[in-house]
């Protein structure tokens, strides 16, 4: 029941719990308790809205950069990761195997913005060896969802 | 030209005329589909796809892919627990509906008497009468969770009784049978000497419990011809594609009539189809427990608005009793569709003892079956 209470939050936070309660053959205080339970823990972060900020006429700027960095003697990569996260334009940011360390994602109002971004704060911390910068051309899906037009309902109305 | 007639016999279909409506009207809500709302799963359709790239646009054997037949054979082992032989004891069709066709055709004699239970998919009776056989209606009822019983079985059958149709889980009553149950009719089946044709499209979508195949009871495959397909379970009704099991006898009967007039099934649905029962099994389990969630989630709100309905443990539909609006099955279905703007389907579509019901499908979004149900409320409440 866990995993599934879970699963519905991901495809829809704003599901009633009265609804969750009868989709999973519980009580709703169930669901209560159990939604509660995984907000104290951490385990449900936050509920958030996917925004197709294009189609709103606000467009913003994306940048995946590849970084590569020194790592520190006792703490690996995790003080220089724990720096460049602090920044409010990491959008995202990983710790990744192959050509370099850290995969960055910036998000910016402007290719200006992101550019300087990565000129004025990212590159010039000791441990960072070099960058290389990337910025999205266009975004086709994001957080599991597609970001083009829905696919319309092609059924019959009534089949046997 | 003057029709053959045992074609002018059977009726035009009664869904027909609701179709005709819906098609004019905006704003619909549809629980009156009898497919699944999920598009097949991508890895399928890109299989497909690549198939068709790859140049795969020709005939295959009568019997179809040996390849597709070879996993068949293993997904029925692995799920229903009976071994058929890929070699001669399977044949892919084009759909259940072809190997409905096919077995009934193989079967029935001129005269031959076939017990169909009811309510029941609106194809078997029709195909019997293209065959010239003669149809024993069985009646089921919500008190017996729509169950074929041994009482009932016993009642219908004549020296002239050859076969008992059986669909379970149920279209349109999502009811399953439970081995025990399912035993009481084997024996009556041996008793009898009767051959079943058991259309277990639904097996998939069985919740709270497993399917249990007719074929893989004692001594019951050699008296099956056991039905399944894609549609269903794998969302692929589009593609046409089933599969017929039985003994090499009468795979070999029905391949005859196949190959003289479908000679075989696409083989794009068929090389989809391999793809389906190598990697599908993660989608259809993800199907399965939204489809769970929705069967859950609709019975208990039809419940509490006073649209009393016996619990459907497989398939995807509800299978609600309307007595209490005093409206016959087509007037509640054809007013909710022109008041409130539903699609249902009127019980007496599938067979006489289905009035007093209406079919709901839950192959629908949680939001749309919400909406759907604040309207039949609405409706209820001004005819209750």
């Amino acid at each position: 029941m866990e995993e599934e209470l879970l699963k519905i939050l991901e495809r829809d936070a704003r599901i009633s719990k009265s609804k969750i309660a009868e989709m999973l053959g519980v009580t709703e205080e169930e669901v209560k308790k159990k939604i509660k339970e995984f907000e104290e823990k951490g385990i449900i972060r936050k509920y958030k809205t996917v925004i197709n900020w294009e189609k709103f006429g606000k467009e913003k700027v994306y940048a995946l950069i590849d970084v590569k960095v020194t790592p520190q003697r006792d703490k690996g990569y995790d003080s220089v990761a724990e720096r460049i996260m602090r920044f409010p334009e990491v959008k995202n940011l990983y710790l990744v195997s192959g050509l370099y360390d850290l995969s960055v994602l910036v998000q910016g109002d402007s290719m200006k913005e992101v550019a300087s971004f990565v000129a004025e704060k990212l590159a010039p911390l000791e441990q960072v060896q070099s960058t290389t910068t990337h910025f999205l051309l266009k975004i086709y899906k994001e957080e599991g969802d597609i970001l083009v037009e829905k696919e319309k309902n092609k059924r019959l109305a009534i089949t046997p | 030209m003057r029709l053959a007639s045992r074609v002018k016999k059977v009726p035009p279909s009664g869904i027909r005329k609701f179709f005709d409506i819906v098609e004019q009207m905006e704003d619909v809500i549809s629980l009156g589909v009898g497919e699944p709302d999920f598009v097949t799963p991508w890895h399928i359709r890109e299989a497909c796809i690549y198939a068709i790239e790859q140049g795969y646009t020709m005939y295959t054997s009568n019997y179809g892919l040996l390849e597709l037949r070879e996993e068949i054979s293993e997904y029925i082992k692995r799920n229903f627990k009976v071994e058929y032989n890929p070699e001669n004891e399977i044949l892919v069709t084009v759909g259940v509906s072809e190997g409905l066709d096919l077995g009934i055709r193989a079967l029935v004699d001129i005269g031959d008497e076939v017990i169909i239970h009811e309510p029941s998919y609106v194809a078997y009776k029709p195909c019997v009468i293209f065959s010239e056989g003669k149809v024993m209606t069985l009646e089921t009822k919500p008190e017996e969770e729509f169950r074929i019983t041994p009482e009932e079985l016993e009642k219908k059958i004549t020296p002239k009784t050859k076969i008992l149709i059986m669909n379970y889980p149920n279209n349109p009553t999502g009811a399953t049978m439970e081995k025990k149950h399912l035993e009481e009719i084997a024996d009556i089946v041996v008793e009898h000497d009767l051959f079943v044709i058991s259309d277990e499209i639904y097996a998939k979508l069985t919740y709270n419990g497993k399917h249990v195949s007719f074929a893989s009871l004692n001594g019951m495959k050699e008296r099956t011809l056991l039905l399944n397909g894609f549609s269903k379970a794998f969302a692929m009704t589009g593609f046409r594609i089933g599969y017929a099991c039985a003994n090499k006898e009468l795979i070999e009967a029905m391949m005859k009539i196949h190959q003289y007039s479908m000679l075989c099934a696409s083989i794009a649905s068929q090389k989809a189809a391999i793809e389906a029962l190598k990697h599908g099994e993660k989608e259809v389990k993800s199907m399965v427990e939204q489809y769970n969630q929705r069967r859950r989630f609709i019975v208990k709100r039809l419940n509490e608005i006073g649209l009393e309905c016996f619990e459907p443990k497989g398939a995807f539909y509800a299978f609600p009793s309307i007595k209490i609006t005093k409206l016959s099955s087509e007037e509640f279905s054809e007013r909710l569709l022109k008041e409130e703007k539903v699609a249902v389907v009127p019980g007496n579509a599938f067979g006489k003892c289905g009035e007093g019901f209406i079919r709901c499908s839950y192959a629908n979004s949680i939001e749309n079956i919400d909406e759907a149900l604040q309207r039949i409320e609405r409706f209820v409440n001004k005819n209750g």
